[in-house]
């Protein structure tokens, strides 16, 4: 819904309030400030933003930002929400990369840093995991049911391999073989595309 | 700080990146990033690179912060700001593009969008796990750091923990000296 009273001012406001909350992650914070304090966005609205903005290449955050920043007040709303999303930010990684670069010389501090990194990529990892998970329950293959069940449920098993083949080429790709994000995106991605478009379509 | 620094090159390069980088977040940037930065610049050491995103990871705001933390280590304040805005401001102008359509007609429901997400959802896991791969093995932590990841992804997958007591747990395990 448009609503008049929105302006640059208010988006900046609202979207650096939930960025210097988000901790771990903004996204959860966006939900908070936009569907339910702001009640800027329905949660259907929400929810059909979010998937767009991670169609879109970019930070999906980033993304959600511009989107409802220029549904209120154009391309200047939608810097605006940016702007908000990143100013905070931005000063405090910079003040903890200064310190870092303070203390790179205490050895307590490299080792502490160390376990940090590693714990940071398991992070990574959950989310890799989370959305393998996701992705393989949705594809499930159901008990055949009546007029075309079996062809239904093929289809079903091709998309899953489809997929885990997909999962585990773009996971050699980009982390054993190196062969870059580019080339994997640009190889791996117009071959889902047409495989899931046009031979195994969801059913 | 390093003088030898052609910032336009990084920049020009994560601008390329940010606008590939489909489906996963700003993360799967990073292992390109870091054979840029560190392994043909030699601008940071892997310690360094890695130390960045977890840095990034601990504070508020989005993890594409981890990209203006490296630009502030090679060359300042201006690297920060040059970098942040390599980043978001050519998928931002994107979005602002295909916003007008998107606020008007709406979209993310068709056969041809559903075909592109049923394609991206395996690739942004399996580049996301990449992802992390590159990070252990610059973190440099060796089998213990591995196992350490695998727990620290064990516990965000499984419960609702916030994301910055794992990273708490990890420096505290790694300065006591387990990692």
């Amino acid at each position: 819904m448009r609503d008049a009273r929105v302006g640059c001012w208010a988006l900046f406001k609202v979207f650096s309030h939930m960025a210097m909350q988000g901790f771990g992650g903004v996204l959860p914070f966006a939900y908070r400030h936009l569907v339910e304090r702001t009640q800027w966005l329905s949660a259907a609205e929400f929810g059909q933003l979010l998937s767009i903005a991670q169609l879109l290449p970019g930070p999906t955050i980033c993304n959600l930002s511009v989107m409802v920043g220029q549904r209120y007040a154009g391309a200047a709303g939608g810097f605006s929400a940016l702007a908000g999303l990143l100013l905070g930010p931005f000063f405090i990684v910079i003040a903890l990369g200064a310190a870092y670069q303070g203390l790179a010389h205490h050895p307590l501090f490299v080792n502490a840093m160390r376990g940090m990194a590693a714990a940071a990529s398991g992070l990574i990892l959950a989310t890799a995991l989370k959305l393998a998970i996701g992705m393989l329950r949705s594809s499930a293959p159901k008990p055949a049911q009546g007029e075309g069940g079996i062809d239904v449920g093929r289809t079903l098993f091709w998309r899953r391999v489809v997929q885990v083949a997909l999962l585990v080429a773009a996971f050699i790709g980009l982390g054993v073989a190196k062969v870059g994000l580019i080339t994997v995106v640009a190889t791996l991605v117009p071959i889902g595309f047409l495989l899931f478009a046009f031979v195994w379509r969801k059913p | 700080m390093n003088d030898d620094v052609k910032l336009g090159g990084l920049a020009w390069h994560l601008a390329v990146l940010s606008l590939t980088a489909i489906g996963g977040g700003v993360v799967l940037v990073a292992p390109d990033v870091h054979h840029y930065v560190s392994v043909q610049n030699h601008w940071l050491t892997d310690e360094q690179f890695a130390a960045m995103y977890a840095l990034a990871q601990a504070a508020p705001g989005p993890n594409l912060l981890f990209v203006t933390l490296i630009g502030w280590m090679i060359k300042g304040w201006l690297g920060a700001v040059v970098v942040t805005l390599a980043a978001i401001v050519p998928s931002s102008c994107l979005v602002l593009a295909l916003g007008t359509v998107i606020n008007r007609h709406g979209g993310g429901e068709g056969r041809w969008a559903g075909a592109l997400r049923d394609a991206l959802a395996p690739l942004a896991a399996g580049m996301l796990a990449g992802a992390a791969w590159t990070f252990l093995n610059v973190a440099g932590a060796g089998w213990r750091g591995i196992v350490l990841a695998l727990a620290a992804a064990a516990a965000a997958y499984a419960t609702k923990l916030n994301p910055l007591w794992l990273i708490a747990l990890g420096a505290l395990a790694g300065a006591i000296g387990l990692v």
